[in-house]
């Protein structure tokens, strides 16, 4: 026997646990997606999905059935390999990310201490999917779309990750536990991290949906120019992966921002008790936010985004890292919190 | 020196096909466009695949038979075709028409220029990515439809306007709806302008893109908006009024940069001057007298004399069989339809098919400017210019 039984219980639990939050992530991403079009039908005077299932409930699974039933398409020319496997990584990443995030206190699948760090290194990977996707794909608007994204991804990685360095100066900690944890006070909503942070709150929750591709900034799947970027050629399964994965990734960015600036599972009103649902509520306030630019906004020109990113938010960030780096040498209050730790 | 030495190689541009499955290529336009990255350096439309031969087919049709072709030219605002059709009949013919009959004309093509615009606007929005705007701009265009449905039975395809008038007359409460949908589609305007004037990333995508300059506008035989856009008060409801345009009280929005966004602003107004156009002519014509519609001796005869006339009955069998005959000569008449000047060359040998027809559809020369206007701009402002332009395939391919 090559396995001890040790290893095989520890094995054993860790697969149920990972079920326990994988099963339920995918339930609620059904919803979401259903969320998501009754806002924008809403938006739009248009009544959404409304016909399978009571209220059109069940709509994101006659979806689900109707692409996985469907005969996957691979184009003559593609690289059959790479364009199998491009969706497959957009899924498993979408997915995998999900490893470090609490949804409450000890509601983590693995505790790390560099929880951010292991989130944007796979964030980062996200973009071989897409590049993966476009090149195989052997189509002119794929490709395009596929490099439009790629320097989208990594312009708003950098970002992103500036942003998130003013939190973690102030926490004094890359566990994502110990940064829900620095926001609680006997203040409730007034210890949470968008009060000292506010600007980097709104860079955060742009660079989120640029960082996505969602719209304003979904240049990869710009319809009006692209077609629909890098996905053109998919169809049935890989397209879901895809389209799921990107899902993850946008609910992903909804958590962390409830983590990182929202105080997590954290009460707002002192004598209410924290918990697992606050967390929830948060989440779909941020994913609220999202879905109403999504029905608003018109859509940027590529050069416009990269400005964007280079121009304004990273000098922006920079700054505010010297900053926040400057309020916690000096003490004001709010900023460093480090005793947490302590 | 453009040497190439002999480790390089020479850098392709890279060709796409924009199009005709495209969805921001308004119908069925092909273009090929040649990237330099994202940069456009040559854009070239071609057109023809939606080509019905309209022209030649009107040679082989009476003129109230060719009426209904001039529906499918530039589906979006029917009617405003239909009138140049009559005009050029009626000119020739040196018919009057009743003043009932020029109103309800007035009326609908004003409706019409209010539906071409909100699909042109908010479709440029679309092209832009604002998702929003159209399905509130078709919400409206619906209540319009339902307005041409009841005064001729048919939403789109509306063979309303007749040589000699218009086919019949309004039903009783039509008038009083309009008016109260007049009243509350300035709010309407008011949501989108709200969604869409101030906002930043839709100025960004619009301003300073697709600039055409007054002179370029002369050069490239552009009318309408596209013309306006650029600065020039150019309007032939102004400038050789028809109809009964001249005892109307109405402004020309004009332009001043000539780009997509002035294009826009001009639009917008243009509907709010439209609505002012609508009320007056509706006061005038609960004031007016005049009961007939249609000139009886291009239309047909009254229903009333049919019964108890031989003659008429006689008449109204022959206009609906050979129909009427149109004295020997041509003649070019134009409207301001709401894309720019629609016209209509129409020679007669004086019999009841016209010999040659020769239509001028204002998107045309706008669409062949295309790699004029696009050149330099990137691959997403030929959405948004071809958005500006106002490309309708039906006009253009005929």
């Amino acid at each position: 026997m090559g396995i001890s039984s040790e290893t095989l219980i520890l094995l054993a639990t860790f697969s149920l646990k990972a079920l326990f939050v994988i099963i339920p992530l995918f339930l609620s991403m059904a919803f979401l997606l259903y969320f998501d079009r009754k806002i924008w039908a809403a938006v739009q005077l248009r009544r959404g999905p409304n016909v399978v299932g009571a209220f059109g409930l069940l709509q994101s699974f006659a979806d689900f059935f109707k692409l996985v039933l469907k005969e996957i398409v691979i184009p003559a020319g593609s690289d059959r390999i790479i364009f199998i496997l491009a969706p497959l990584i957009t899924f498993v990443l979408g997915v995998v990310a999900w490893a470090v995030i609490p949804f409450d206190y000890g509601w983590v699948l693995s505790d790390i201490n560099v929880g951010i760090l292991y989130i944007f290194a796979i964030s980062s990977l996200e973009v071989y999917g897409v590049i993966m996707g476009g090149w195989a794909s052997n189509s002119k608007y794929a490709f395009l779309g596929a490099l439009r994204s790629a320097a989208q991804m990594i312009s708003y990685e950098v970002s992103i990750g500036l942003i998130i360095i003013g939190v973690l100066l102030s926490t004094g900690s890359l566990n994502l536990t110990s940064i829900v944890e620095a926001q609680k006070g006997d203040f409730g909503i007034f210890h949470w991290y968008f009060l000292p942070h506010f600007p980097m709150f709104i860079l955060f929750l742009v660079s989120a949906l640029a960082e996505t591709n969602r719209p304003p900034f979904d240049l990869p799947e710009a319809e009006p120019e692209l077609v629909a970027g890098f996905q053109v050629e998919y169809s049935s399964t890989p397209f879901l992966l895809f389209m799921i994965g990107e899902l993850m990734a946008v609910v992903l960015m909804c958590a962390l921002g409830a983590l990182l600036f929202l105080g997590g599972w954290l009460s707002p009103i002192p004598w209410i008790p924290d918990g697992f649902l606050w967390m929830v509520f948060k989440m779909l306030l941020i994913f609220f936010l999202f879905s109403m630019t999504k029905a608003v906004v018109p859509r940027y020109r590529y050069d416009q985004l990269m400005r964007i990113g280079w121009k304004v938010f990273l000098p922006a960030s920079l700054f505010w890292v010297v900053l926040v780096a400057t309020f916690i040498q000096i003490g004001i209050p709010g900023y460093s919190r480090w005793e947490v730790l302590l | 020196m453009s040497q190439i030495l002999p480790n390089e190689k020479s850098l392709k541009n890279f060709s796409i096909n924009f199009g005709p499955q495209h969805p921001a290529a308004h119908g069925v336009l092909r273009m090929v466009l040649e990237l330099d990255g994202e940069i456009v350096d040559r854009c070239e439309p071609h057109i023809g695949l939606l080509h019905r031969g309209t022209e030649k087919l009107m040679e082989t049709k009476t003129y109230v038979q060719n009426l209904p072709y001039f529906d499918r030219l530039d589906y979006v605002a029917p009617m405003n075709q239909e009138h140049a059709w009559c005009l050029a009949i009626e000119k020739l013919s040196s018919t009057e028409i009743p003043r009932r009959a020029s109103l309800i004309r007035v009326l609908f093509c004003e409706i019409g220029r209010i539906l071409n615009h909100l699909m042109n606007v908010t479709t440029q929005a679309m092209d832009v990515g604002a998702w929003t705007a159209p399905l509130w701009g078709f919400e409206e265009r619906e209540k319009l439809m339902i307005f041409y449905e009841r005064a001729c039975g048919a939403r789109l395809h509306a063979a309303y306007f007749r040589p000699g008038g218009v086919h019949k007359d309004l039903p009783l409460d039509l008038l009083d709806d309009i008016e109260k949908w007049v009243l509350e589609f300035p709010k309407v305007l008011d949501d989108i302008n709200q969604l869409l004037t101030d906002n930043r990333i839709f100025k960004q995508r619009n301003i300073d893109i697709g600039i055409v300059s007054e002179e370029e506008a002369f050069d490239l035989g552009f009318s309408g908006v596209m013309v306006r856009g650029s600065g020039l008060a150019w309007d032939l409801r102004r400038s050789q009024p028809y109809e009964i345009y001249n005892e109307l009280d109405f402004r020309i929005p004009v332009g001043k940069n000539g780009d997509c966004y002035d294009r826009y602003l001009c639009r917008m107004l243009e509907m709010r001057e439209s609505v002012s156009i609508i009320r007056q002519v509706l006061s005038k014509i609960r004031t007016c007298g005049d009961k007939s519609v249609c000139n009886s001796d291009l239309g047909p005869p009254n229903r009333k004399d049919m019964k108890v006339s031989m003659e008429s009955l006689i008449n109204h069998f022959k206009k609906y069989t050979e129909g009427f005959k149109v004295p020997k000569g041509d003649i070019y008449a134009a409207v301001e339809a709401p894309k720019g000047e629609f016209g209509v060359y129409l020679v007669s040998n004086g019999e009841n098919k016209p010999y040659r027809v020769k239509l001028r559809a204002p998107g045309f020369p706008h669409l062949a400017a295309m790699d004029k206007i696009c050149k330099g701009h990137q691959l997403a402002d030929v959405a948004a210019i071809l958005g500006s332009l106002d490309i309708v395939f039906g006009e253009i391919d005929r």
